[in-house]
């Protein structure tokens, strides 16, 4: 275990305005809103009407650093997580860098699908220890509106679009405790699938077009989550020297609030522990867990330099998944 | 415990059931409203307990399917 590591200064997020309900996804499907709730707890999601994804991460910055007072200059790092971007090159993070004038930053995106957050808070952590510059600025964004198959209700129902961020500082002075267990397996990587994008050129003969949308094997990325994120948790907080009581809240990536259930009873924690927020966002891949990490703050369960402990945990395609344990 | 009681107890454990609404001739699904994501869970928890796989969910309706399905798995193995 560490015991220099990173401090959460601000928290903020920004979700496009058009809500889209379950009763709302009936006319473009055959569903129902029972359906949907029953087995993923989801009310409405927000889609994109134009906005691509640099637009939500933009704002979703300028919302994190709102109020903060901070020299843009100060900022050393920003690691958008995505695999939504709106281009390859340039970046979403260059993107965010320009609009918050944050010049001196190495800016880049990340793509580790849900685990896409927890990925860059880990790699964030780390790359501030080297860095002349205190400050990081971590967002998770997602416009996966544009990588749904509209007509595949198994998936389409699932998900949300939405961007949310922290800003991160170097922890000096204090015995913040940070741990983590973050993990990878190729292997498996067809389980979850977005954005195949197929060769094409002068050399290749052109098969019917590849629309590269999402596709979700449903058991087996159940059996992985349900099998792998509750031993992980398990693992932080005993890296950490602490017991499940010690932790107030485990912040676990939206993708199903019957997941969240599940998980909840594996590790033996209380639902109450679990904060949930699935039934207004769906699931928003890598903006998930920042999302839920402004709500809560702003709702006042969480509290910026309480100290209070939680874990965040996410899992998603790669396969990846991660957990990481910090103090606020 | 037969592997009817083992799958019983499991089947009641997850679908918060008494155990005399789970009998063999049950039908998961129909009876006692389990949908793909309790079922997948049932799956692992048998897949867990009596180390074996079940490839695929497909024709297990009931829980005398689950029982067969088990057995023969077990002799296989």
């Amino acid at each position: 275990m560490d015991t220099t590591s990173v401090q959460v200064l601000s928290t903020g997020k920004y979700v496009p305005k058009t809500v889209v309900t379950n009763d709302d996804l009936t006319k473009w499907m055959d569903t129902s809103d029972e359906w949907i709730k029953q087995r993923t707890g989801i009310e409405q999601r927000y889609i994109s009407d134009g906005e691509n994804t640099s637009d939500l991460c933009i704002k979703a910055a300028e919302d994190t650093l709102k109020g903060q007072d901070l020299d843009p200059g100060s900022i050393g790092l920003i690691i958008v997580a995505t695999v939504t971007p709106d281009t390859n090159s340039p970046s979403v993070a260059n993107k965010v860098q320009s609009a918050i004038k944050a010049t001196n930053a190495m800016a880049f995106d990340l793509s580790a699908a849900c685990s896409g957050f927890i990925y860059a808070l880990s790699v964030a952590e780390k790359m501030l220890r080297h860095m002349p510059y205190d400050h990081a600025l971590i967002i998770g964004g997602e416009v996966l509106s544009k990588t749904i198959d509209w007509s595949d209700r198994k998936t389409a129902v699932l998900f949300g679009d939405g961007a949310g961020g922290v800003l991160l500082k170097k922890a000096h002075d204090s015995n913040r405790l940070y741990a983590e267990d973050m993990h990878s397996d190729g292997n498996r990587g067809d389980a979850l699938t977005i954005g195949a994008q197929d060769v094409n050129n002068p050399l290749v003969e052109q098969q019917e077009e590849n629309k590269g949308y999402l596709k979700m094997d449903g058991r087996s990325v159940f059996n992985f989550v349900t099998r792998t994120i509750p031993s992980s948790i398990e693992s932080v907080v005993s890296e950490a020297n602490l017991s499940m009581e010690d932790v107030d809240y485990i912040l676990l990536h939206q993708a199903n609030a019957r997941i969240i259930e599940i998980v909840a009873k594996k590790v033996s924690v209380p639902l109450s522990k679990f904060p949930m927020n699935i039934q207004q966002y769906g699931n928003t891949s890598a903006a998930s867990l920042p999302i839920l990490l402004d709500d809560y703050v702003k709702n006042g369960q969480l509290v910026l330099g309480s100290k209070q402990k939680i874990v965040l945990s996410a899992f998603g395609g790669g396969l990846t998944w991660g957990t990481i344990l910090i103090e606020l | 415990m037969t592997t009817f009681e083992k799958i019983q107890e499991i089947i009641v454990d997850q679908l918060d059931k008494d155990e005399n609404e789970v009998q063999r001739s049950t039908n998961f699904r129909e009876e006692l409203e389990a949908d793909s994501l309790d079922l997948f869970q049932i799956i692992n928890d048998i897949e867990d307990e009596f180390d074996i796989k079940i490839e695929s969910e497909e024709g297990l309706s009931t829980v005398e399917d689950l029982v067969t399905y088990v057995e023969k798995q077990i002799e296989t193995n």
